[in-house]
């Protein structure tokens, strides 16, 4: 696995509720979507050491050693394997997933050459250019935003200045070893805690055998100055992905965290199963976003990624705040639903989701919101994209226990179907334990039309152009939650991710 | 310019245009009247090339290119612009990101650098003067919640931004307050120039007051049974379509 961490890699949004202004980039990202495909599909021949196929015990142990992780670690990595032995795949949502043979992956895989590394220029030259494939180049990056980046390739760690910077405030932003290596306490207390081991099949199946991924605190009172960011990129053929990532914001601080993932093109389909667990206390507020844009496979569905993810946030304290922010564009099949669980008086959930499907792509993403304190409020904002022979569903629960009195939830779920060999699917639940609680559902489905299309041809705008400027209009609410930098990548790869879905 | 030999179109194996001449030239202004259901959109639909209609007979020139034989786009980008009768409206989609889209595109084909934003600026401001078309409109999503009115400034609107050759203006008058007409015609015979020429489709001898058209036909039936002057408009206005029945046989 390929991990990149970065630390202000994006600039910091002078406004949360400025308009994306879709206007040079926009163009810049339209001329892109001539060329299409996926662009990510490349492979980096590094020298890796991986462990032998298949899932046991001695495959856990082997892991853990490789990764000289403490005693408490591997325990509960071993009791998440007993518990996974025992429960099943789940099978309710809208998916038509073939048989996984977990005993036919590799569960573990990392770099060979591990040196500690003190500048650039002792990186290995293919991994500098993987970042640069990735659009990523290092050097254009620190000159352009000045400010440091700290890429992680597993333990190949490119330390810059920029960590001293966020030591300062007290923010520890590391990969998941690393954390496990150096705040243990803090790892201890809170893995496991929002996602606990036993709490879904392939929940169970990362804790047992996670390989690594992001951890970050920020301290009480502290408002992290950059924007937070990973990459994360499955490279070694045969390899399962299993990254976990851990978010804490202690009392009144505040952060904000993207992710975007790539995978090479490979005929066979690659397991993809992360856990994302998010803590806010008190008064504290996360914004996580990611672009998901894992391989799809090819037009006819051979190969892609299977992207079997929890990912849940706990709004712990009063007046906390989670917001998940998603654009699904890759995977063959994506089984998520970034959820919040609002435990503090008056505290708020968001989930903004925008999937595409296309060709023979499946998804079943939502999310679920569940009322625990008084004056809660969610808000789910979800817009499906299905062309081809594609199928897209939404999933929401939004529970209300008694005693979240006065609490509310609106939530928005409309579908856009591109051509008529594609479906669309709605599968929300409603369950409101009082009677002070306003739970509001709206959802809508609509088509491209022909005089839509029509009129841009009729400005010169061609039909691959029009559809991207359609289909980001129609995304436009999501989007806008994200960062600038972040919500320019996600309108190319909407674009990119249609193309020749019509005409 | 234009040149339309005997033309036939047919919408699910319904003709519609039986046989329809028409010769446009630079610098020209054309009027097109006719009753309800006579074919004018369709006509304008076909010049545009909207997809659903099916030409049977007839050619149509455009600089001596053949236009049927081009992709719809194409035809925009080589000058042609259809202001709509009734203009969609495309949520999320900013006028402005609409606009500067359209333009360079247009640009592209011309093997022109995308606009420097300034220019782009100071255009849209140029042309949301000319039809008076306050930056509220422009910054909202194209045509969305706009009123008929609004709807049909922003399509004159556009034609100032796009700056076509030839330009066919479908009922642009319909729905425009008597203020608001003046202001459009004013916008079109600001941007008419030797080298360009415009078709308005119009119910309203009123319209032609301001924008003085050098021929008046008149499409009956999928035909045009009468071409004249502006007085022709006139004529029309006070006797009806009901005298020229008997031309169209
Ligand atoms: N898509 C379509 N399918 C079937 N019939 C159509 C279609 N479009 C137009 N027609 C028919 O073709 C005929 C001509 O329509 P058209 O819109 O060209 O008329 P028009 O002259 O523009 O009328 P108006 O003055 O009302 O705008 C009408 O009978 C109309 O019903
Ligand atoms: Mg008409």
């Amino acid at each position: 696995m390929l991990l990149i961490t970065f630390a202000g890699l994006f600039k910091i949004l002078p406004n949360k509720s400025e308009e994306i202004t879709m206007s040079d980039d926009k163009n810049n990202i339209l001329d892109e979507v001539t060329q299409g495909e996926y662009k990510y599909g490349f492979f980096t021949d590094i020298e890796m050491e991986t462990a032998p196929k298949g899932l046991d015990e001695g495959t856990i142990r082997f892991i853990s050693e490789k990764k000289k992780e403490p005693e408490w670690m591997l325990d509960f990595r071993l009791k998440a394997f007993e518990r996974w032995k025992t429960m099943k795949e789940p099978n309710w949502a809208h998916l038509n997933i073939p048989p996984i043979d977990y005993q036919n992956i590799i569960y573990y895989a990392a770099p060979k050459k591990k040196p500690q590394l003190d500048s650039l220029d002792d990186v290995d030259p293919e991994l500098l250019e993987t970042f640069n494939k990735l659009g990523i180049s290092l050097d254009e990056q620190k000159r352009l935003t000045g400010v440091a980046v700290d890429a992680v390739f597993d333990s190949v760690s490119v330390k810059t200045t920029f960590q001293d910077t966020l030591k300062k405030h007290g923010i520890v932003f590391c990969s998941f070893s690393e954390a496990v290596q150096n705040h243990p306490d803090l790892v201890k207390k809170y893995m496991g805690s929002v996602v606990p081991a036993g709490d879904n099949y392939f929940a169970a199946l990362n804790s047992a055998v996670f390989s690594d991924g992001s951890f970050c605190y920020i301290p009480p009172g502290v408002r992290c100055p950059v924007e937070l960011s990973t990459y994360f990129r499955i490279n070694s053929a045969g390899t399962g992905q299993f990254e976990r990532t851990l978010i804490v914001a202690d009392e009144g601080a505040y952060v904000s965290y993207l992710e975007g993932c790539t995978a090479p093109m490979r005929d066979e389909n690659q397991l993809h199963a992360a856990v994302v667990e998010i803590v806010a206390l008190k008064d504290a507020e996360v914004k996580y976003s990611t672009v998901q844009n894992w391989y799809p496979g090819d037009k006819n569905g051979k190969g892609g990624v299977y992207n079997f993810v929890t990912k849940r946030g706990m709004c712990k304290g009063n007046q906390s705040k989670i917001s998940w922010t998603q654009v699904e564009t890759g995977s063959a099949i994506t089984w998520k639903y970034p959820s919040c669980v609002l435990l503090g008086d008056n505290s708020i959930g968001e989930f903004y989701s925008v999937a595409v499907t296309n060709n023979h792509q499946q998804a079943d993403t939502g999310s679920k919101m569940t009322h625990i304190g008084k004056n809660t409020k969610s808000t789910i904002i979800s817009k499906g994209i299905s062309a081809g022979f594609s199928n897209n569903s939404y999933r929401g629960l939004v529970k209300i226990a008694r005693r979240a009195e006065n609490s509310r939830n609106f939530s928005q779920c409309d579908s856009l179907l591109l051509g008529d060999k594609c479906g669309a699917h709605t599968f929300p639940y409603i369950d409101t334990g009082n009677s002070s609680s306003i739970v509001e559902h709206e959802a809508t489905t609509s088509k491209i039309s022909d005089d839509q299309l029509f009129y841009c041809l009729q400005r010169g705008i061609d039909t691959e152009k029009a559809i991207g400027l359609i289909v980001n209009g129609y995304a436009k609410e999501v989007l806008k939650q994200l960062p600038m930098e972040f919500a320019v990548e996600a309108q190319k790869l909407l674009a990119v991710s249609l193309e020749g879905s019509v005409g | 310019m234009l040149n339309i030999k005997n033309l036939h179109v047919a919408i699910e194996g319904k003709e519609i245009i039986r046989g329809l001449n028409l010769e446009v030239k630079a610098g020209e202004v054309h009027a097109i009247m006719g009753p309800n259901g006579t074919g004018k959109s369709t006509l304008a639909a076909v010049v545009a090339g909207k997809e659903g209609y099916d030409v049977t007979q007839g050619e149509v020139l455009y600089h001596h290119k053949d236009l049927l034989e081009m992709a719809t786009e194409e035809r925009a980008l080589e000058g042609i612009f259809l202001g709509f009768q009734y203009p969609v409206e495309i949520p999320g989609v900013s006028m402005t990101n609409f606009m500067r889209t359209a333009l360079n595109e247009q640009r592209k084909y011309r093997g022109l650098d995308p606009i420097p934003p300034g220019e782009f600026l100071e255009r849209m401001e140029k042309a949301k003067k000319l039809v008076d078309i306050h930056d509220k409109l422009t910054n909202r999503s194209v045509n969305e919640g706009f009123s008929g009115g609004e709807k049909k400034r922003n399509e004159i609107f556009q034609m100032a931004m796009l700056e076509p050759t030839l330009a066919i203006l479908d009922e642009t008058d319909s729905g425009l307050d008597i203020d608001a007409l003046k202001v459009v015609a004013h916008g079109v015979n600001m941007l008419k120039s030797k080298d360009n020429a415009t078709i308005v489709i119009t119910h309203y001898q009123r319209l032609l007051e301001y924008i003085i058209p050098d021929f008046v036909h008149v499409l009956f039936d999928g035909k045009i049974v009468k071409s004249g002057g502006k007085e022709l408009a006139i004529e029309l206005e006070e006797k009806g379509y009901e005298w020229l029945k008997a031309e169209a046989v």
